[in-house]
């Protein structure tokens, strides 16, 4: 999550679920929390309970929007227009916290006058390199108070390592989620002017910035009315300050964009300026989607990271350990013991074999040169360059856009494993996929090996998840899973166990990595399942006599110690598996520090330092939290503070100080290199150090600030089965969002398969509204058709007023069409895949989609069958002017096949 | 002494202490016999639910080593004893009548399904992986060392283990995979 990465420094959550109950008011907005965080919902409830102001900013009215004070029906993809709004209100009206402003955000921060505004250059910042779509960020630094990378280990390797950091090839390779625990590596701290005055400082940029983005404007773009702005600007602004808090509440409604790291960007840019970070009641709450969605980030299976958010080597930037951590080393921040952190998993992945001598091993890991997320992988499969897949709980045949595309990926594989509980479609793709139907696949001609081998049920197993508050539980193991069903644990385990044998006499140097591997975890019962307690002690760490460590402090870069994710160390303090801590909500206070285990250190609330004034008191009793204690000598409270415990409030950094020694006592941020909260991101973020309104991709709408119409950095895939629906076509002239339902999940492998959900929502359906249906002729209850230049699905209609046509100003009246996600062929409740319909274009910080807006046609009826369906949306491509969307045998280029390339037969 | 009419619940209403017929009148020999599940359960054991990220503490039931039910755990802070419909149902991911749980194999070109033993199923994957390691091996790119392969992907979902994960990114990395996606992506 780059955007909260950039802006405080960690990508998580800033605040917990429960402390909701604390907010005076709440703003929901890319989220439908009572849907599909249900039980997390209830410290909504409570809240409202005790008088806060709840409000919901959605395109839909949803079981949200029921239950908010006041429902902001914004047009799909316009929330960077409507913040940037509140932030322009906040600032014009001087409604801004000024002393938490002034003292812990880089406002007074001066900006480099080489850089230029998107207000000035039309949509565009400076730095724009047309020829490949990218920003070189140089121009965007801070003014610095000292030459740059002064103070790292290494001047001229750090300056070098931040140069290569603007080439392409680095930048397609994703570095901004490295900013997950631990803002971006910055060469120096700034120039301040704390007057604000400054015509460069950070404050003053901001002011320009947003100036444009009036009540009027709001208005325009987003198709509300300026009182209702009014409203939530007045709400928003009395409930924040020094007695009062605000918190916000997103999830995928605002990631899936291809501005989604900016939109989290502009909401922490708002949330800073109120004051209401690391406060009570307050922050910016991203709720992930799935049990360990959180976890999957922090011990990442991600192309880009390595466990903890270090990144994963990169081939043009870093060819030893040396220059692997030049840019970090030595310098302001916790990020300055980046080499501790990267010597110790290096220790924990290859033991005795990792030595000072050979770099801790660091030339086992192989290395990145680009972009090598999904979406391209899936690219790579269809042209044949992929031999073997794993999918590993997961359906991308129907949870991923475009899963047509996906299912011609799975088909030109040489062999592919699915591991799952349920015969879900990315298993059958190659005898009941609808591509069967319409004679583009069949099993003759696919050559894949299918493996289905079953997986374990979470009661079958034991180990963690982390949610979306950052806090890990630990799951007892209630039963053995049935027959071959085993744990993802047993079979990655003894996958290892059986190459590291086939290979154990080999000579290849290409084989060292695999067999100095530490793989030696303890098996038990029958099935010789390895212990997930020992595994989870691995990721822990051990100091030099092999003792458990209880902080990443402890970590050294001399290789006495190790540890496998050094955000999770702690999580066996004092040789006890902290996550398994159960400790009943009633026998403890309000934030049940000792149920589970929250990383970093235990803090439930990250930089709960800012609770407190710049002299360490709490801002106001109502809101106290963590606070300096003169007696004791150290900073207590509800929780454990988010910083060094007996760091004093006046400290100030001397001279030549590191890492964390070169933070003062009022820098909470302490992931940052200067220990502030960004309004301005020098680095971090790829497109922009400000966040700009730009269209969606898909778009009926021009747009209505800047001659640049979307996102000049977004990333689009480009071949036959990825056809885009050209902006503003009269073909496809309808928005489309897709949404999650609380009684499905996802893909529908763990819903649509279980009998009592299947009957709760039986069926695929699309939301229109009444005069959408007059309009095209849909009839509540009977069955549409939605066409784009990918395919065409259908699902049954249903009429409500909870999706409204927006009208625009200059009379444009835009149609948002609503569409759950959850179906395909199998399982109880079948039916049409919804993204079937939806096409990949990305967000370039993330390499996320954007499936939250695109654009169709929608029309009464069941759609074509068969070869009729290839005709029938071909037909749509040529009337919008979209090039053939025609493919060979199982979705191979017509043009290769010809030439007999390609071809497994 | 208990006669005839004293089964009927209708009689027992009349004439007894419960003329609304809402307490004893209504109970018959088989609500006296009925037991909760929670109740003849043989143990508890403490979980968390796998759908969403709230993270809701579960308390799974099991008698006879076979899970007999779920319920939301009061004791934890995040949910309070609370389970949405998800987590209500999730009794049922485990008893599903339609859960797979032998290996199933399908040939390249093949029609249909086959049976597989699990071990020859590891074995034959493990051939796979070692022979796309090497088809796809790089040991530069564009001149830069990479040392990896380009013939091994992987995408989990987001309902792994942290020491599912974990071990997945330690094992593909050692043996040069990069493509290792998850659900988190999306």
């Amino acid at each position: 999550m780059p955007g909260l990465g950039a802006s405080f420094g960690r990508g998580g959550a800033t605040n917990f679920l429960e402390d909701l109950a604390n907010s005076d008011c709440i703003v929901i907005e890319g989220s439908n929390m009572a849907e599909c965080h249900p039980v997390g919902f209830q410290w909504v409830t409570e809240a409202k309970a005790r008088g806060a102001k709840v409000i919901h900013i959605d395109p839909r009215f949803t079981r949200t929007s029921a239950i908010a004070d006041l429902h902001v029906p914004l047009r799909i993809g316009t929330d960077i227009a409507f913040l940037g709004g509140l932030i322009r209100y906040v600032l014009d009206n001087e409604l801004y916290f000024a002393d938490y402003v002034t003292a812990y955000t880089n406002a007074a921060a001066l900006v480099g006058e080489e850089f230029v505004d998107a207000e000035d250059l039309d949509g565009l910042f400076s730095g724009f390199d047309p020829a490949n779509n990218v920003y070189d960020e140089t121009s965007w630094q801070y003014e610095f108070e000292e030459a740059p990378e002064s103070g790292a280990d290494d001047p001229a390797e750090a300056a070098e390592q931040e140069r290569s950091e603007q080439d392409p090839a680095v930048k397609k390779s994703d570095r901004a989620q490295a900013a997950g625990s631990g803002g971006p590596p910055i060469p120096a701290k700034p120039k301040r002017d704390e007057t604000l005055q400054h015509p460069r400082s950070v404050f003053q940029i901001l002011k320009r910035h947003f100036d444009r983005y009036t009540p009027e404007m709001v208005s325009e773009v987003c198709g509300i009315e300026p009182e209702v702005f009014e409203q939530v600007a007045a709400w928003v602004t009395s409930n924040s300050g020094r007695d009062r808090t605000t918190a916000w509440v997103y999830s995928v409604g605002w990631t899936q964009h291809s501005v989604g790291a900016q939109y989290i960007r502009t909401c922490s840019i708002l949330q800073t300026l109120l004051g209401n970070i690391g406060r009570p009641g307050g922050g910016i709450l991203a709720l992930r989607g799935h049990a360990s969605i959180q976890g999957s980030t922090d011990v990442p299976t991600l192309f880009n990271l390595l466990p903890g958010y270090l990144p994963m080597p990169h081939a043009h930037q870093h060819h030893d350990l040396e220059e692997y951590v030049a840019d970090a080393a030595g310098k302001a921040g916790f990020w300055g013991n980046k080499p501790a952190y990267m010597t110790s998993l290096l220790k924990a992945w290859w033991g005795e074999a990792a030595t000072a001598e050979n770099d801790y091993a660091f030339d086992y890991l192989p290395r990145i040169n680009g972009d090598h997320s999904s979406y391209r992988t899936i690219t790579d499969m269809i042209k044949g360059k992929v031999s073997g897949y794993f999918l590993v709980g997961e359906n991308p045949t129907v949870g991923h856009p475009n899963s047509r595309m996906n299912r011609f990926g799975l088909a030109n594989l040489d062999w592919l494993v699915v591991r799952d509980l349920q015969m879900i479609e990315s298993a059958t793709f190659w005898k009941e996929g609808p591509e069967i139907e319409t004679g583009e696949m069949s099993p003759e001609t696919i050559g894949t090996e299918v493996f289905f081998v079953p997986a374990a049920t979470h009661v079958e197993k034991e180990g963690t998840f982390t949610q979306t508050q950052r806090v890990l539980q630990w799951r007892h193991k209630a039963v053995e899973p049935p027959n071959d069903a085993r744990s993802d644990l047993w079979f990655f385990f003894h996958l290892g166990r059986i190459l590291r044998d086939r290979l154990k006499d080999s000579t290849d140097p290409r084989d060292r990595p695999l067999l100095d591997l530490t793989w030696d975890y303890p098996v038990e019962g029958e099935t010789a399942d390895p212990s997930a307690d020992a595994v989870l002690r691995e990721i822990n760490g051990f100091g030099p006599d092999g003792e458990l460590l209880n902080s990443y402090m402890q970590m050294r870069d001399d290789g006495s110690t190790s540890g496998g994710c050094w955000i999770y160390t702690g999580v066996y303090a004092d040789g006890v598996n902290q996550a398994a801590r159960r400790k009943p909500a009633k026998e403890q206070g309000a934030v049940a520090s000792e149920w589970g285990w929250a990383w970093p250190l235990n803090r439930r609330m990250l930089y709960n330092r800012a609770s407190a004034d710049p002299d360490g008191k709490p801002w106001s009793e109502r809101k106290k939290y963590v606070w300096w204690d003169e007696d004791a000598g150290e900073w207590t409270g509800l929780d454990v503070p988010d910083f060094e415990k007996t760091k004093r409030p006046d400290y100030v950094p001397p001279d030549g100080a590191r890492a964390q020694d070169a933070l003062a006592g009022n820098d909470p941020f302490v992931m940052q290199g200067d220990g502030k909260a960004w309004l301005f991101a020098p680095a971090g973020v790829v497109d922009g150090p400000l966040p700009t309104h730009y269209e969606p991709a898909e778009s009926v709408v021009e747009n209505g600030l800047y001659k640049q119409q979307a996102n000049p950095t977004l990333e689009i895939i480009e071949g036959p089965w990825n056809r885009a629906n050209p902006s503003r076509s009269d073909v496809f002239p309808f928005a489309v969002t897709t949404y999650r339902l609380t009684e499905h999940h996802t893909a529908g492998g763990m819903s649509r398969t279980l009998p009592y959900l299947a009957e709760l929502q039986p069926e695929f359906f699309v939301e229109v509204s009444p005069e959408l249906a007059e309009l095209r002729g849909l009839t509540h209850n009977d069955y549409a058709t939605l066409v784009s230049a990918r395919t065409a699905v259908e699902a049954k209609v249903l009429v409500t007023e909870r999706v409204r046509p927006i009208r625009l100003r200059d009379g444009t009246v835009v149609h948002q069409i609503g569409m759950p996600y959850h179906w395909s062929y199998t399982g109880i409740s079948t039916g049409d895949a919804a993204n079937d319909l939806l096409g990949i274009v990305m967000d370039p910080n993330t390499h996320i989609q954007e499936s939250k807006v695109s654009t169709c046609d929608i029309r009464p009826g069941r759609r074509p069958r068969g070869p009729e369906l290839l005709e029938f949306v071909e037909a749509y491509r040529r009337r919008a002017g979209v090039d053939s969307g025609r493919v060979g045998v199982n979705g191979r280029d017509p043009v290769d096949v010809a030439a007999g390339e390609g071809s497994a037969l | 002494m208990k006669t005839w009419l004293d089964a009927w619940p209708v009689y027992r209403q009349l004439t007894g202490t419960d003329p609304l017929g809402r307490g004893k009148a209504a109970r018959s020999k088989a609500t006296d016999a009925t037991v909760s599940r929670t109740a003849t359960a043989d143990k508890v054991v403490k979980s968390v639910c796998p759908y969403c990220a709230v993270g809701c503490a579960q308390n799974v039931y099991v008698k006879d080593e076979a899970i007999v039910q779920i319920e939301g755990d009061p004791d934890s802070p995040i949910n309070r004893g609370r389970l949405c419909p998800k987590g209500s149902a999730s009794k049922q991911l485990v008893t599903s009548p339609s859960r797979v749980t032998t290996v199933k194999y399908r040939r390249p070109y093949a029609t249909d399904w086959e049976d597989l033993d699990l071990d020859t199923a590891m074995e034959m994957i493990a051939d796979r992986v070692l022979e796309a390691r090497n088809k796809g091996w790089q040991d530069e790119d564009g001149g830069e060392r990479v040392n990896r392969t380009m013939g091994i992907a992987s995408l989990g979902g987001a309902t792994l283990d942290n020491e599912e994960n974990y071990l997945m990114k330690k094992l593909y990395s050692a043996l040069g995979a990069i493509q290792i996606e998850n659900q988190a992506r999306i």
